[in-house]
C-alpha cells in the first residue's frame, strides 16, 4: 500500500491488527482499508477472525498490535461508546436497540431534545421523522420499534448511527433474517449512504448480495488476510477459493482407491426430510463403512443437516429408515438409542463439560444410554479413559484432569473418544478439525479412516476441502440452505467441489476452468 | 392515674348510651390491617362482637396489610356515607388526604391499636391503643412483687429488633424493675415474636446460665416467644412455673394453658377489645356531643396462675387467636 | 467459567472448626455435654439440633444449585408441610400425617419442577410464585393462628433422640445419606453436574435433562417438607406466619459455603451440610456471647464474608496457609 502524498488518505485504515486469546492467535497482522463511500464486503468462514477485526476497530476487545486511522489520524477507541464518538458505529444482527420504546425515542436514547430538562416529545418526533425520511421511510415514529419488521429496525439502528455522525458504518450480517424485498430496501439505505461519503463494511454470508452491492472485498481466513480486491476483479470461483484457502493446482490429493463391488448395508437412509426456513428436504443414504461429506459455505445448511439426522431439531417433513425399520428420531436420546452420535461444531457450548474430567466426559453418552440407575463403575470408568487416552493419544495423559484444561485438538479426541465409547453405528462430525494445530488435524483424519475401514458410517461436514477429499466417498454440496449436488467416485475433487458451491442461481456465469 | 380515670368514665358512660336508640341505626366501617397474627384475628371476631351487642350495623374491610387498600377502603366508606370509620393503620405515615376527606364529609375517625403521625393529630376524633410501654411495666412490677426482695436473675426474650412494640416492652419492664436492686436482667437477646426462636434463644440462655441454674425469672416480650422457651426449659429438666418464674405479655390462649399447668406465672392482656372503647366514645359524640380525650388507653390487665387460667382460656379460645 | 479442581472442602471443615473453638472462647461451657432424659445435652448438640431444618433444605438445593437452577419457595413449602402436619396430627396416626406431609412438599415441587424444565421459566421467577403464594396457603390451612398439638408420634420428630442423638440430626443424617445413596451411588451426580456445567452439551449427549431437573426440584420439595415437619414437631405447632421464612437465603447460603457454584456443576452434598451447620454455629454463637442482638446480623456478615473470601481461588493464593490448603486439594481430592 503505498498511498501518494497527493492522494487523500483513506477513510478508516487498519494495518498489523493482530490479537490472541489465550494462546490462539484471532487475528494476525491484518490490514484493512475503506475509503469514502465505499461498500466493502468482509467475508470469511467460521473462526476466520470477522468478528475479532471488527471488535478490536471497535474497542469492545482490546488489540494486542497495529494501528487504526480515521482520516489519517491515529484513534484508539477503548469501547463502543468511544468508537461511535470518534464516527465508527456498528449495527449488529440482532439489533441492540430497546423494543419496547417508540420509534423516535430509540433514535434519540440518550440523547433526547430537552428543554429545562424535560424531554421535548413533540420536537422530538418531528426530529424522528425527518431522519427516517432521508432514508424513504414515512412510519408512526411514536409506536413502539418491537410493531416494526426486523428491517425497519435495522434502518431505525442506521439511522441512529448515522444521525450520530458516523463516518464509518459497520454492518454485521445485517441481511440474515430478512427476506428478498427487505433486502433490497437495505440496499437502498446503504447506497444512499455512500453518496454522502459514509463508508460502509458489510459482513455477510450470502455471495449473490456481495455482488449486487458491494464494490470492494477483503476476505479473511484463519485470522490472516486471504486477499483484497475490486469485486470486479474477484470472479465467484476465485471468491471461494480465497475464502476456503484452496488453489487448484493444491487440489492435487486423491482420495484412496475404493474397493468397487463390496457390499455395504445401509445404515440409515433419510427420504425428503427438512425442516422450513432451516433447510430443504432432502436425500441421504449413509452405509457401513461409508463416509459421507457436506460441503458448502457457512451458513449453506450443513450444521442443520447433521442436527436433523441426529435428531437435535425436529424434522416437519420427510421420513427416516434405520437397519430397514422406519423410525422417528425427536431427540438426540432417539438418535443415541438407534446408535448414532455426534460431535458437533461448537466444542466449547454443546460438547464438552468444561469443569468436568477427562474420565467424566468419555463416560458421559455411554452412561446416559445405559440410564442412570446402571452407572458405569469407576474402574469401568477408569479403564474407559484409559482406553481411549491410549487409543487417540490423548495429551496430557491425565483422566483426572478438567477437560476444559486441555487444548482444543484434545478436547476434540475427548469427545470423539465419548462417542466412540458407545460404538454408534453412524458417527456424525462437525467440522472435526476446526480450530486444533496441524498435528492433530493427521491424527483425526487417520482415525476417521480407521472407523470407516471398521465399519462405521460417518457423516463428516468440512470446510477443509483437501481433507474432506482424502476420506470422502461420497460429497454432497449445499448452497443456500439446500442439497445441490451429490459427488461420488472421480467428481470428487476440490475444484469441483468449488465450483459446485461457487455456481450461482443465474447471473454469474462460472468460469471455464471450473467447468 | 387521670388516663385510667378517663378510660373508665368513658366505659361508663358509653355503657349508658349504648342503648340509645340511635346506636340501632348507626353504620360504621373499619378498615382492618388484616389477620397478619391471631391477635389481629381476635380483634377482629371481638370487634364484632362488640357492634352487635350494641346493634351497630358494622363493617370491616380486610387491606392484606396494604395502605392502598385501607386507603381504597376508607374512600368507599365516605362514599357510602357511613357514620364513623374505625382504621387500624398499617403504617403511621400517608394518611393525610384520605383523613381530611373523611374530615368533609363530617365523618369522625377512630383508630385503632395503632397511632399515626403527630402532625395528623386534628384529622381523627381519638385512638383507642394500648400503651406497650405500660405493659412491659406491669410485667416488671408484678416480678418485683413476686420476687419480694430476694435476688433474681431474669433473661429476656425480646421482640424483634427495631420494631416500637419491643423497644416499648423493653423500656416498660426496665423501668418496673428500676426500683428493686435486686432483680437484674443478666441477658437479653431478640426471639423476633416467634415460637421456635423463643425456643432457640432459651436454650442458649440455659446452657450459657450454668444449665438455667442461674435464672430465676424469664420475661417475654410476646407469649409465643414464652411458649417456646416454656417447652426449652422442659426439655432442660427445668420446671418453669416453679423454678424459674415466667411473665409475658399479650394474653393469648395457648399461655393460659400453660398457666392452667402450672408452666407459666403471669401475662400481661393486650386487649383485643380495641372496638369496644371505640364504640362507646363514638356513641356518646353523636348522641351528645361528648368530645372523647385524643388518647383512650386500653387496659393492660394482669393474669396470674390465681385468675382461673383455664376459664379465660375457654372464654379466649375461639376468638381467632 | 472458571474451572474448579475437584476440592475435599478443607476450608469449610476448618472453618466450621474456628467458629466452635470461637464459641467455646465466649461461653467456655460450650463443649459440655451431659445426658438429659436419655438425650444428649449441650450447646454442641444444639448447634446440629437447630441446624437441622437448614441443613435438610440445603440437601435439596444444592442439587437444584448445581443444575442451573434455584429453589426460592422451600421456606413456604416448610410452612405448608408443617400446617398440613400440625393440623392432621391430633387426629391421624403419625403415617397418614407424614405422607399427607411429604406428598404436599413432592406436589410442590413438581410444580416448581414443570414451570422450570417444561414451560421454560427461570428459576428464580418460577419458585418465586410458590413462595409468594405458599405462604398464602400456609395461612389457609392454620386459618391465620398458631396451630398446636400434642400427638407425642409427631413431637418425637422434633424433640425426641435416637441412640442419644436429638430426632431432627438423626433425620438430617438419614436424608443426607439417601441422597448421597441417590446421586453418588447411581449415575444421576454425574449428570447433574454435567447439566449444570453445560446444558446443551449435555442434552445432545443424550442426557435426559428435563427430567433431572424436574428431579431435583422434587427433592427439593421433599426436603422441604422433612424440615417443616421438624420445625412443626420442634414448637408442637405450625406458625404459618413465622415457619421457614427467610431459610431458603439460609439454604443458599449454605450451599454456596459449601462451595457450589451459583452457576451450576460440581457440586458437595455433604459439605452443603456442613455449610448449613457453619451456620448454625454462628446463629448460637451469638446467642451464646451475650451481644445485644443489634449486632447479630453484622457479626454474622463478617463471619460468612470471611468463609467465602478464604474459599475464593484468587484471593486464595494471598493467604499462604490456605494456599497450601488448596495445592493439597489439586492432588486428586475425592469429592462427596
Amino acid at each position: 500500500m503505498h498511498a501518494t502524498e497527493t492522494l487523500p488518505p483513506p477513510l478508516l485504515a487498519l494495518t498489523g491488527f493482530s490479537k490472541s486469546f489465550a494462546g490462539f492467535v484471532a487475528l494476525d497482522h491484518v490490514d484493512f482499508t475503506l475509503h469514502a463511500g465505499e461498500i466493502h464486503a468482509l467475508l470469511g468462514e467460521n473462526g476466520a477472525g470477522k468478528s475479532t477485526l471488527i471488535k478490536a476497530m471497535t474497542g469492545v476487545v482490546h488489540r494486542d498490535a497495529g494501528t487504526l486511522r480515521l482520516d489519517g489520524v491515529a484513534i484508539a477507541p477503548r469501547s463502543a461508546e468511544e468508537a461511535v464518538r470518534a464516527g465508527i458505529a456498528t449495527v449488529y444482527q440482532e439489533v441492540n436497540l430497546a423494543p419496547n420504546l417508540s420509534v423516535a425515542q430509540n433514535l434519540f436514547l440518550g440523547r433526547q431534545p430537552t428543554r429545562f430538562g424535560l424531554v421535548r416529545e413533540g420536537e422530538m418526533r418531528r426530529r424522528a421523522r425527518a431522519l427516517l425520511g432521508e432514508f424513504g421511510l414515512s412510519i408512526d415514529v411514536s409506536a413502539p420499534l418491537e410493531s416494526y419488521s426486523v428491517a425497519i429496525q435495522h434502518i431505525v439502528a442506521i439511522a441512529r448511527a448515522v444521525d450520530q455522525s458516523a463516518r464509518v458504518l459497520i454492518l454485521d450480517e445485517p441481511t440474515a433474517s430478512l427476506d428478498a424485498h427487505e433486502v433490497e430496501v437495505l440496499f437502498a439505505v446503504m447506497r444512499q449512504l455512500t453518496s454522502r461519503g459514509i463508508g460502509i463494511v458489510f459482513v455477510t454470508h450470502f455471495l449473490d448480495q456481495v455482488y449486487a452491492v458491494c464494490d470492494r472485498i477483503t476476505v479473511l481466513r484463519n485470522g490472516r488476510l486471504a486477499g483484497s480486491a475490486p469485486v470486479d476483479e474477484l470472479p465467484r470461483l476465485d471468491l471461494v477459493r480465497l475464502m476456503l484457502g484452496r488453489e487448484l493446482s493444491e487440489a492435487t490429493s486423491r482420495r484412496p482407491p475404493v474397493v468397487e463391488g463390496e457390499a455395504r448395508a445401509d445404515v440409515a437412509t433419510f427420504r425428503g426430510v427438512g425442516k422450513a426456513g432451516t433447510i430443504a428436504p432432502f436425500d441421504l443414504a449413509l452405509r457401513a463403512g461409508h463416509v459421507v461429506g457436506l460441503a458448502g459455505l457457512l451458513g449453506s445448511g450443513r450444521t442443520e443437516t447433521v442436527r436433523l439426522v441426529f435428531g437435535a431439531e425436529r424434522a416437519d417433513c420427510g421420513a427416516a429408515e434405520v437397519a430397514g425399520r422406519a423410525v422417528s428420531i425427536g431427540s438426540p436420546r432417539e438418535a443415541m438409542a438407534l446408535g448414532f452420535g455426534y460431535c458437533p461444531e461448537e466444542r466449547k457450548t454443546e460438547g464438552i463439560v468444561a469443569e468436568l474430567t477427562v474420565r467424566e466426559n468419555i463416560a458421559l453418552a455411554l452412561q446416559a444410554r445405559r440410564g442412570a440407575l446402571s452407572p458405569l463403575s469407576r474402574r469401568e470408568q477408569d479403564a474407559l479413559a484409559a482406553k481411549f487416552i491410549g487409543l487417540l493419544d490423548i495429551r496430557p495423559p491425565d483422566p483426572e484432569r478438567p477437560v476444559g484444561l486441555l487444548s482444543g485438538g484434545n478436547q476434540q479426541k475427548v469427545l470423539l473418544a465419548r462417542w466412540l465409547a458407545t460404538a454408534p453405528r453412524l458417527l456424525i462430525l462437525d467440522e472435526p478439525t476446526r480450530g486444533i494445530d496441524v498435528g492433530a488435524h493427521a491424527e483425526i483424519i487417520g482415525l476417521i479412516r480407521n472407523l470407516c475401514r471398521e465399519g462405521m458410517a460417518l457423516l463428516v461436514v468440512s470446510s477443509e476441502l483437501e481433507e474432506l477429499v482424502t476420506y470422502a466417498d461420497e460429497v454432497v454440496v449445499l448452497r443456500d440452505r439446500a442439497h445441490v449436488a451429490r459427488l461420488t467416485g472421480a467428481q470428487i475433487e476440490v475444484s469441483t467441489i468449488l465450483a459446485t458451491i461457487a455456481e450461482a442461481p443465474s447471473s454469474v456465469p462460472l468460469s471455464a476452468d471450473a467447468a | 392515674m387521670n388516663l385510667r380515670a378517663l378510660l373508665l368514665a368513658s366505659a361508663v358512660s358509653g355503657a349508658l348510651f349504648s342503648v340509645g336508640a340511635q346506636a340501632a341505626d348507626m353504620t360504621i366501617g373499619f378498615s382492618q390491617i388484616g389477620s397478619e397474627s391471631g391477635w389481629r384475628a381476635a380483634e377482629t371476631t371481638v370487634s364484632k362482637a362488640e357492634a352487635k351487642k350494641r346493634n351497630i350495623n358494622f363493617k370491616i374491610a380486610d387491606a392484606q396489610q396494604k395502605q392502598e387498600n385501607q386507603i381504597k377502603a376508607i374512600r368507599s366508606f365516605v362514599a357510602q356515607g357511613v357514620d364513623a370509620i374505625f382504621l387500624a393503620p398499617v403504617v403511621a405515615t400517608g394518611w393525610d388526604s384520605v383523613l381530611k376527606e373523611a374530615q368533609e364529609a363530617k365523618i369522625p375517625v377512630v383508630l385503632l391499636d395503632r397511632d399515626i403521625d403527630p402532625a395528623g393529630k386534628d384529622l381523627y376524633l381519638t385512638a383507642v391503643t394500648s400503651d406497650s410501654v405500660h405493659e412491659g411495666k406491669v410485667a416488671g412490677e408484678w416480678l418485683v412483687k413476686t420476687a419480694a426482695g430476694k435476688p433474681c436473675n431474669v433473661v429476656e426474650l425480646q421482640g424483634t429488633v427495631g420494631a416500637s412494640v419491643a423497644t416499648n416492652r423493653k423500656k416498660g419492664f426496665e423501668d418496673g424493675i428500676a426500683g428493686a436492686s435486686n432483680v437484674k436482667i443478666v441477658r437479653s437477646q431478640t426471639g423476633d415474636f416467634t415460637r421456635a426462636k423463643g425456643k432457640e434463644v432459651m436454650e442458649s440462655f440455659i446452657k450459657a446460665e450454668g444449665g438455667g441454674k442461674n435464672i430465676c425469672a424469664v420475661y417475654a416480650h410476646n407469649d409465643d416467644m414464652m411458649v417456646g422457651a416454656i417447652q426449652a426449659m422442659k426439655e432442660a429438666g427445668l420446671k418453669p412455673g416453679t423454678e424459674v418464674l415466667t411473665v409475658s405479655i399479650d394474653a393469648v390462649p395457648d399461655i393460659f394453658k400453660a398457666m392452667a399447668a402450672g408452666e407459666a406465672n403471669a401475662t400481661v392482656e393486650l386487649t383485643p377489645n380495641m372496638a369496644g372503647p371505640a364504640f362507646d366514645a363514638i356513641i356518646a359524640f353523636k348522641d351528645k356531643g361528648t368530645m372523647p380525650p385524643k388518647w383512650i388507653q386500653t387496659e393492660s390487665k394482669l393474669y396470674t396462675q390465681a385468675d382461673n387460667p383455664m376459664a379465660v382460656y375457654e372464654s379466649k379460645k375461639d376468638l381467632g387467636y | 467459567m472458571a474451572l474448579r479442581l475437584p476440592r475435599i472442602g478443607t476450608s469449610q471443615i476448618v472453618a466450621l472448626g474456628l467458629i466452635l473453638v470461637a464459641n467455646w472462647i465466649v461461653s467456655p461451657q460450650f463443649f459440655d455435654i451431659r445426658v438429659q432424659d436419655g438425650r444428649l445435652f449441650g450447646s454442641l448438640i444444639d448447634v446440629f439440633n437447630r441446624g437441622a431444618p437448614v441443613a435438610l433444605l440445603s440437601i435439596g438445593m444444592v442439587l437444584v444449585i448445581a443444575m442451573r437452577g434455584i429453589d426460592l419457595s422451600v421456606g413456604a413449602v416448610m410452612a405448608i408441610c408443617g400446617a398440613i402436619a400440625a393440623s392432621l396430627a391430633d387426629t391421624h396416626s403419625l403415617p397418614v400425617v407424614l405422607a399427607a406431609a411429604l406428598g404436599a412438599g413432592l406436589l410442590c415441587g413438581l410444580w416448581n419442577g414443570l414451570l422450570v424444565a417444561v414451560l421454560g421459566i427461570q428459576p428464580i421467577v418460577a419458585t418465586l410464585i410458590l413462595m409468594v403464594a405458599g405462604r398464602g396457603i400456609a395461612q389457609l390451612i392454620t386459618e391465620g393462628r398458631i396451630v398446636t398439638f400434642t400427638s407425642p408420634d409427631l413431637a418425637f420428630l422434633g424433640g425426641g433422640s435416637v441412640l442419644g442423638l436429638p430426632t431432627p440430626v438423626v433425620l438430617t443424617l438419614g436424608m443426607m445419606a439417601l441422597t448421597l445413596a441417590l446421586v453418588r451411588g447411581t449415575a444421576l451426580g454425574l449428570m447433574i453436574e454435567a447439566t449444570g456445567g453445560n446444558p446443551r452439551a449435555s442434552a445432545l449427549a443424550g442426557i435426559g435433562t428435563r427430567f433431572i431437573t424436574v428431579g431435583v426440584y422434587v427433592w427439593s420439595g421433599l426436603c422441604a417438607a422433612l424440615a417443616g415437619i421438624v420445625a412443626s414437631a420442634d414448637i408442637l405447632g405450625a406458625d404459618a406466619n413465622n415457619a421457614g421464612l427467610w431459610l431458603e437465603l439460609d439454604a443458599i447460603l449454605a450451599v454456596v459455603i459449601g462451595g457450589t457454584s451459583l452457576f451450576g456443576g460440581r457440586f458437595s452434598i455433604i459439605l452443603a451440610v456442613v455449610g448449613a451447620f457453619i451456620i448454625q454455629a454462628m446463629n448460637t454463637g451469638i446467642l451464646l456471647s451475650g451481644f445485644p442482638p443489634e449486632t447479630n446480623l453484622v457479626v454474622k456478615a463478617v463471619v460468612v464474608l470471611t468463609v467465602l473470601l478464604a474459599q475464593s481461588p484468587r484471593l486464595g493464593g494471598h493467604f499462604a496457609g490456605i494456599g497450601v490448603l488448596f495445592k493439597r486439594s489439586k492432588s486428586g481430592g475425592k469429592r462427596s
